[in-house]
């Protein structure tokens, strides 16, 4: 497999340009906000062209896996609340794993029991009975959680028994990166496990039911992660601006160059997680390069090829479409994670399918479906007109209307309206690229 | 005495909170799945969009309405919306022919794959999702006029001496009205004119289709204008009934394609089915019993409100129906016939 | 389909995609050269072309002819080219040299549509029939391209098949092997055609049936509409046939009356079974 040619190297080198570009004309600290986020797009896009690019897989639920990396960022970060485990923390986990006990008994009746009436009776019996004992025990917890503080937790917290002293770095937090993942892949596994264990695949509407169900649960649960009311705070791998701020040493180098330290700080901020999400990148980009060029790689494009060939051949197809699914969904669940770190925040309402689905979907079509470079640029490149569509938006419009008098409607009206540009332009880049250039920027080779 | 009494008011509690509903929302939901349904049987794609030209066929519903209203037009207890219906399917209907001219068309020439048209459809939602948001914003709009209630809550326990009211909105029959004459024309125009078999016939076999001198194209582009027919119906329906706000006509995608789904893809009586089923089950497990388990089992003083799930969770209904129905007739409820 | 600029990534998502097949059809460029080396009512002449634009030919200076009320069949081996050469004079071929014309009309050029207009009717050898239509839906959609009163014909088809009239409420796709090829061989005369194109009418339906299914078709013949017919049992089809071209390998073999190819002992031996 031949990875680059001179084109696509140029044009991550004019990504870069213009970058550095915003850099110095906005500013570098928005330059770098892009970056980060950039980066963590440029994962979540190589996520789904795993599904879609090797194996044609169609998830439409991408924001349901980013969101539960977020939630697993959370779980694993936060101190747990003390108070609320002891008022109802047992319970809550007993009536799960009542609830749990309950599925996997009417499992086993559906698969050990004969056919027959009787075998459908007890199974909707013992759903039925158990989802009311199931409620009868967690309905009571989650009042108690819940009533615990609610101002400030009202939740269980996480699993971060030793949290480091205020704004200093807390290393833990990378350990709920990979939870994030592990999470996202559980339910991918459930997913897919239905889903495509169908008698023909039925992924999409799936998955576009499942992501909406896992944002109902975060928004709605508010045990577990405070619901609406968001979980603010997140432990940062990174040093605070504040403690930088007030680093006598850092000031002093950073007035050595001559610039001011409060910006310097937040830039310095910025820069080591720019750092850390770079490396995560380019180890998952190694490993999925690897991957494809390996005979796993080699045989999953087989099966996307030939599906009737590589089955008579004795390929587990509906085997290797859900190891896909899980291991894309993974990496989604992974880049939510460290935008929930990055963030610092989880904030349930915010996760909107158009911005969190449909956007890694444009980020992964005009990248190059199949290619992982492509993937990479087309997330950093989407990201980058996603966030500055607006300004300029802002500046077009603002040219438009310049020759109206002021107060006149329409130019009231088209000022107000141009932050919504930035979807128009969206579906225009989509279909632009998939008229003209339908295999993406950097196509599969 | 006392007990039937008790039974008739559980009964009425039911009819206002669940039934009457959850009727009106299976009509909208139905309309949406028909439209769905029927571009999955005749283009062979599952239209991502749809949702957002729901959104814009209210939209231009409601600018017409506001132009008459200003205009002093009014049609009496009914809604406004109804005489500016036409100009609203109008204006989408030149919406879906003009994207299909200058997008869809060129696929269909290329012989592209259903599924691309699916990632082409996610364009076309960018694009008029951010119309919509361009030329209405994303407030909640109010267009409803006319008369409110049929008959409220209070009039009927002044009418009955029951203790439960039944309160009928006006919208409600409006919805189910409409609806019943849309299906009702829809069902006729496949079933009983030419252009309406060619459309069947087109769907069932392609090539012979085109063999038997069918013109494809034609056949594309009446069927755009019928989706934007019951769309523009459907979306302007929801908004009076409930209210009109663009991001929750992206959301009814959902149900919507849950339901044409369950129906079985490509089936006009299916997609029907589906919406009510939907659309009654959404409404009974989100709906907190209390009240009627009060009137039927008057001993039991439930503590909770004997909701068996959230209204955050309805989402979850749809998809847990979708997946029995699949698990079990992995074709939809209705099988075998198409378009 | 998975390859291509727009191939499907053999995405198979029945949630989102109509696993139906879509249009396959695809009309043929024409040649752009005329040539003219026989006549007859119907010709495909001298034709040389194969499947897609690069495809290898697999027609080499083939000619298919029928006159008016004959019956014309084409027999050969297995991937002789028989089906090939009925589409290529159907349109559905990228013919490089030959033409195809009607009455003398040069309609090389035409897609199978407008062939359909010029008075040809074509009966696939599968999918031949709407299955979810009715049967009588099924034969007004065959006379779609008709603007004037239909029942004549219908009553006509109905009086060729008696049993389609009793199931004309039924949908098509609920009949038995042989009342479908009816069904496909009544919505193709609804056009009121001056040829009538079978490809292997008879294939997969049993001995009584297909003896029946011939009957009609010289029936047919008897009205004056030429029969074009790619045939399988190559005998029987013989037995009825005016005219029988043999192919091997996209090109003529033998071509004759039904009556000497059946009596050439070089056909029989070779093709017939001795």
């Amino acid at each position: 497999m031949k990875s680059l040619t001179s084109r696509d190297i140029a044009m991550f080198i004019g990504l870069v340009a213009l970058v550095i570009l915003t850099g110095m004309i906005q500013s570098w600290n928005v330059a770098l906000g892009i970056v980060n986020m950039g980066l963590i797009s440029a994962i979540m896009a190589l996520g789904v062209n795993m599904q879609w690019g090797y194996a044609g897989l169609f998830n439409v639920g991408v924001m349901g896996f980013v969101a539960l990396g977020g939630l697993g960022a959370v779980i694993v970060s936060m101190p747990p609340v003390g108070e609320a485990w002891s008022a109802g923390g047992g319970r809550i986990v007993a009536a799960l794993a009542i609830g749990a006990a309950v599925i996997a008994a009417a499992v086993l009746v559906w698969s050990r029991m004969g056919k027959g009436t009787l075998r459908a009776v007890l199974m909707i019996a013992l759903l039925v009975a158990g989802f009311f004992v199931y409620r009868a025990v967690f309905d009571p917890a989650v009042a108690a959680v819940e009533a615990v503080n609610p101002a400030i937790s009202g939740n269980l917290g996480g699993l971060n028994f030793f949290p480091s002293a205020a704004n200093t770095a807390d290393f833990w937090v990378l350990v709920s990166w990979p939870v994030g993942a592990v999470l996202a892949a559980g339910a991918a596994w459930l997913v897919g496990k239905t889903a495509l264990g169908l008698r023909s695949d039925y992924l999409a509407i799936a998955t576009l039911g499942i992501a909406e169900i896992i944002i109902a649960m975060m928004k709605n649960e508010d045990w577990l992660a405070r619901g609406v009311k968001n979980v603010i705070g997140v432990p940062r791998p990174v040093p605070y601006e504040i403690s930088l701020q007030n680093d006598p040493g850092f000031v002093e180098r950073v007035n050595g160059f001559g610039v001011d330290p409060v910006t310097a700080s937040s830039i310095a901020v910025k820069l080591c997680y720019t750092g850390l999400f770079l490396a995560v990148l380019l180890g998952l980009l190694w490993l999925a390069q690897s991957a494809l060029a390996s005979p796993w790689g080699r045989m999953m494009r087989a099966i996307r090829d030939n599906e009737v060939s590589a089955e008579a051949m004795g390929k587990d197809v509906k085997g290797r479409h859900l190891q896909i699914f899980i291991l894309g969904s993974a990496v989604c669940g992974l880049a939510g994670a460290m935008m929930t770190t990055l963030d610092g925040q989880l904030t349930p309402a915010s996760y909107q399918p158009l911005r969190f689905t449909f956007l890694v979907w444009v980020m992964v079509i005009v990248g190059g479906s199949g290619n992982n470079f492509g993937a990479v640029l087309g997330g950093f490149l989407i990201w980058y007109l996603w966030v500055m569509v607006e300004p300029l938006g802002q500046l077009l419009i603002g040219g438009i209307t310049a020759g109206m008098t002021d107060g006149y409607w329409l130019k009231e009206h088209l000022l107000e309206s141009a932050a919504h540009m930035r979807l128009l332009t969206m579906g225009l880049i989509l279909l632009l690229v998939l008229r003209f250039s339908p295999r993406g920027l950097i196509p599969e080779r | 005495m006392e007990r039937s009494l008790d039974l008739l008011n559980a009964l009425v509690a039911l009819a206002n909170f669940v039934i009457v509903p959850a009727v009106a929302y299976g009509s909208q939901l139905a309309l949406g799945a028909l439209g769905v349904t029927l571009i999955y049987g005749i283009l062979r794609f599952s239209n991502f969009a749809h949702g957002d030209t729901m959104a814009f066929g209210a939209m231009a519903t409601i600018l017409v309405t506001w132009w008459l209203q200003s205009l002093g037009v009014s049609l009496g207890p009914l809604p406004t919306a109804l005489l500016a219906l036409p100009f609203g399917i109008a204006a989408t209907a030149l919406l879906l022919l003009a994207t299909d001219r200058m997008v869809y068309r060129f696929y269909r020439e290329q012989k592209a794959a259903p599924v691309i048209l699916v990632i082409v459809s996610m364009g076309i939602m960018f694009i008029m999702n951010g119309l919509v948001r361009f030329i209405i914003g994303v407030d909640d709009q109010r267009f409803a006029d006319g008369a409110r209630f049929l008959i409220t809550a209070r009039d009927f326990r002044d009418m009955t001496g029951l203790q439960e009211g039944l309160a009928i909105k006006a919208t409600t029959v409006l919805t189910v009205v409409v609806a019943v004459i849309v299906v009702a024309a829809l069902f006729w125009f496949l079933n009983k004119t030419r252009t309406g078999k060619s459309m069947r016939a087109f769907s069932d076999n392609e090539d012979l289709a085109l063999l038997s001198g069918i013109n494809p194209e034609r056949v594309v582009a009446i069927t755009w204008i019928i989706v934007a027919g019951l769309a523009t119906i459907a979306g302007t329906l929801y908004g009076l009934d409930k209210s009109f706000k663009p991001f929750t006509y992206f959301q009814l995608l959902l149900p919507i394609f849950a339901a044409a789904i369950v129906g079985g893809l490509g089936n006009p009586v299916g997609a029907i089915a589906g919406g009510f089923l939907i659309a009654f089950s959404e409404v009974t497990i989100t709906y907190a019993w209390k009240k009627i388990a009060g009137y039927v089992l008057p001993a039991w003083e439930p503590d909770g409100l004997v909701q068996l799930l959230s209204t955050d969770y309805k989402f979850a209904v749809s998809f847990v129906i979708l997946i029995i129905v699949l698990l079990f007739r992995p074709t939809g409820l209705f099988r075998g016939k198409s378009v | 389909m998975t390859g291509g600029d727009y191939g499907s990534r053999g995405n198979k998502d029945a949630s989102i995609t109509n696993p139906r097949e879509g249009a396959t059809l695809t009309p043929s460029p024409g040649t752009g050269k005329a040539s003219r080396k026989h006549e007859a009512y119907l010709i495909g002449d001298g034709m040389t072309g194969g499947y897609g634009r690069g495809g290898p030919d697999i027609l080499h200076d083939c000619t298919i002819a029928v006159n008016e009320g004959e019956i014309a069949v084409i027999v050969g081996p297995n991937g002789a080219g028989k089906s090939t050469a009925m589409k290529a004079v159907f349109g559905m071929l990228n013919l490089r040299e030959g033409s195809v014309r009607i009455g003398g009309e040069d309609i090389t050029q035409l897609s199978p549509q407008d062939r359909v207009a010029k008075g040809m009717a074509f009966v696939p050898q599968t999918s031949n029939i709407f299955t979810s239509l009715t049967v009588e839906e099924n034969l007004e959609m065959g006379a779609f391209l008709r603007r004037d009163d239909i029942r004549g014909t219908m009553e006509q088809i109905y009086g060729l098949f008696p049993i389609l009239k009793d199931k004309r409420r039924q949908a098509a796709g609920e009949l038995s092997g042989g009342q479908r090829q009816q069904v496909a061989v009544g919505r193709a005369l609804m056009t009121q055609p001056k040829v009538l194109m079978l490809d292997e009418p008879t294939a997969g339906v049993s001995p009584i049936v297909m003896d029946e299914l011939f009957d009609r078709i010289i029936e047919v013949a008897r009205t004056g509409i030429s029969i074009l017919m790619v045939e399988q049992n190559a005998r029987q089809a013989l037995e009825i046939a005016d005219k029988g071209y043999v192919l091997v390998q996209g090109a003529n073999a033998y071509t004759d009356t039904g009556e000497a190819l059946l009596a050439d002992p070089e056909v029989r031996r070779s093709f017939l079974g001795g």
